[in-house]
């Protein structure tokens, strides 16, 4: 077995019950240490839904989707929860919550119901802070956060884990410039330090293709590529899949897309 | 700190209840008047296992429905409990346990209801479809309990209504005893579903990520509390409030983590429930109102105080 294969989908293919049409077809893709994938695509293309497919939520109808190597649907959520951090697009905030209490809760896995916080679970609490630049943070209340700093409060979450794998969907959906460069460099520094893998779900094209060494690029279900950016994010391609025209200029050695003017008729 | 004033907040309103009452007992003889051993401890000690439970139940199922103003009869318990009430008192079933046995059975019924409505979406409870679920059911019972209730007798109905505000007047060693054994199981089962609880707040699927197996969670939080307030209903009739107020107060105070707002909630619920038992036995003696309408007198204003914080917050 390839030893440093964490999440790995062949051929997998979904369908949600009573849908038209697949959300996923036939995409493959392999996840493993130390490297950062991004999922890239239009709205409704599929990219959550790849992530479900993934992390074992949702049964694959025709291939397979394993999780170092085992049927990702046989994992349970607490075995699982202690391999993959993730950072989902949207949660409930219907309670108040302090900002250690919302990063101790990614220890759950790792607690059993009825003993208390261990030493060694502050610890990582403390750590998972620190990481993320959010030790000061730690006793304010979770609404009383900025999008930029609740988004590093969430990823310390994760790391709280401590994961083998980072997933990310749309972690920079509402942040301004600063603080999406920062999240990403913070996930990039991860993937390269403690060689965590990393799947982030993106909008941005010219980030994805700066800082994933992959990218998966997905249009109706479909991997429409899959490679290293310069592989992948042609002008070509891009536009095709977003019916949008753009211009593709390097930049460090990766590609990056100018979207063009074109008036609407 | 906090928790040494809760504890003795909780004896505080013990004590006051074993002392305080219409018949004058003096402090002297506390430990041999048969008033005080026979009706004072007994009540004392249903109201506050009540007070607890309820707000327990109420604390859960808050974080089940992910609505903070969620109380335990929400899910229609009240309901059923009161329609199996009434049908008792309307069948003229005799015997001290003739109207909380058939209470219980109406709230166990209105839970199962519920439970298989709230199921319709698929293997998993739907909170959303349970409030509605909730809803309909006790709707669907306060409508039959009104149509027995006004096909009965004038004595009967004083009755009915009585026990529907609720009231701790058929307290007694034994009832007491009932809800000992009975409640530490569901308190249990709760208590080591709390941590689940605090991933729940987060949703579903956010909850699954953390590793909570968010369907099993769902189904035992959701039994064991109806089975608590079931049993709360059945010795002392339908007391609104507490499990509504008392989670909520303890959340300013503790915050929302269910390993110490569970804990902090039953004390709490206890004592306020000890506290208003008292206010309803001597507050008009020797006449005694309903326990439900002190704890709605009280609960209404803090309601409303709360509501404020919550559309200014």
């Amino acid at each position: 077995m390839d030893d440093g294969l964490i999440l790995s989908l062949a051929a997998a293919t979904f369908r949600y019950p009573g849908a038209a049409r697949d959300a996923v077809t036939d995409v493959s893709l392999d996840v493993r240490d130390g490297e950062c994938v991004a999922l890239l695509g239009p709205n409704g293309s599929g990219k959550t839904t790849l992530l479900r497919l993934a992390l074992g939520l949702v049964r694959p109808g025709h291939g397979a989707a394993t999780i170092l190597g085992r049927a990702a649907v046989e994992w349970s959520r607490r075995e699982l929860a202690r391999l993959v951090g993730v950072v989902p697009q949207r949660e409930e905030t219907s309670f108040p919550m302090r900002v250690r209490d919302a990063v101790l809760l990614g220890r759950y896995a790792r607690l059993s119901p009825w003993s208390g916080e261990r030493p060694a679970d502050r610890a990582a609490v403390d750590r998972a802070l620190a990481q993320c630049d959010a030790t000061d943070l730690a006793d304010r209340w979770l609404t009383t956060l900025s999008g930029g700093e609740f988004q590093r409060v969430r990823l310390a979450r994760a790391l709280a884990q401590e994961p083998r794998a980072l997933v990310l969907d749309e972690p920079t959906a509402s942040l301004d410039l600063r603080h999406e460069m920062a999240l990403f460099e913070r996930v990039r520094a991860l993937v390269d330090r403690e060689r965590l893998a990393a799947v982030v779900i993106t909008h941005q094209v010219n980030l994805a293709a700066r800082f994933a060494d992959r990218v998966l690029l997905l249009a109706d279900g479909h991997a429409v590529g899959q490679g290293t950016p310069t592989q992948v994010l042609t002008r070509e391609t891009i536009e095709r899949v977003f019916r949008w025209p753009v211009a593709i200029e390097p930049f460090d050695g990766r590609p990056q897309m100018i979207p063009l003017r074109q008036p609407l008729s | 700190m906090k928790w040494l004033a809760l504890a003795g907040l909780a004896l505080a309103a013990l004590a006051l209840a074993v002392v305080l009452g219409p018949a004058h007992v003096p402090l002297t003889e506390l430990f041999t008047s048969p008033i005080v051993r026979d009706l004072r401890v007994p009540r004392a000690l249903l109201a506050f296992l009540v007070g607890g439970a309820l707000a327990t139940a109420g604390a859960s199922l808050q974080a089940l429905v992910r609505n903070p103003l969620a109380d335990p009869y929400l899910l229609g318990l009240s309901g059923g409990a009161g329609l199996g009430a009434v049908a008792a008192i309307a069948l003229h079933a005799v015997g001290p346990w003739a109207l909380p046995l058939a209470a219980f059975a109406g709230a166990l019924g209105a839970m199962g209801l519920v439970y298989r409505l709230g199921l319709v979406g698929g293997a998993e409870l739907d909170p959303r479809v349970l409030i509605l679920a909730g809803v309909a059911v006790g709707a669907f019972a306060a409508a039959v309990t009104t149509a027995l209730v006004s096909l009965s007798d004038a004595s009967e109905l004083r009755n009915a209504f009585l026990w529907l505000w609720g009231g701790l007047s058929g307290a007694s060693w034994d009832t007491v005893r009932v809800m000992a054994i009975y409640a530490p199981l569901p308190l249990a089962v709760l208590y080591g579903a709390a941590r689940s609880l605090d991933l729940l707040a987060l949703g579903d699927e956010p909850a699954r990520h953390l590793g909570a197996d968010v369907a099993r969670v769902k189904r035992r939080v959701y039994v064991a509390a109806s089975l608590l307030t079931a049993a709360a209903v059945a010795v002392s009739g339908v007391i609104g409030f507490v499990g509504l107020i008392v989670p909520h107060v303890m959340r300013t105070l503790w915050g929302h983590r269910h390993r110490t707002l569970l804990p902090a909630s039953f004390l709490g619920g206890g004592a306020l429930l000890a506290l208003a038992d008292t206010l309803a036995r001597t507050a008009v003696a020797p006449r005694e109102l309903p326990v439900g309408i002190v704890t709605a007198l009280v609960g209404v204003p803090v309601f409303t105080l709360l509501l404020r914080r919550w559309t200014t917050a």
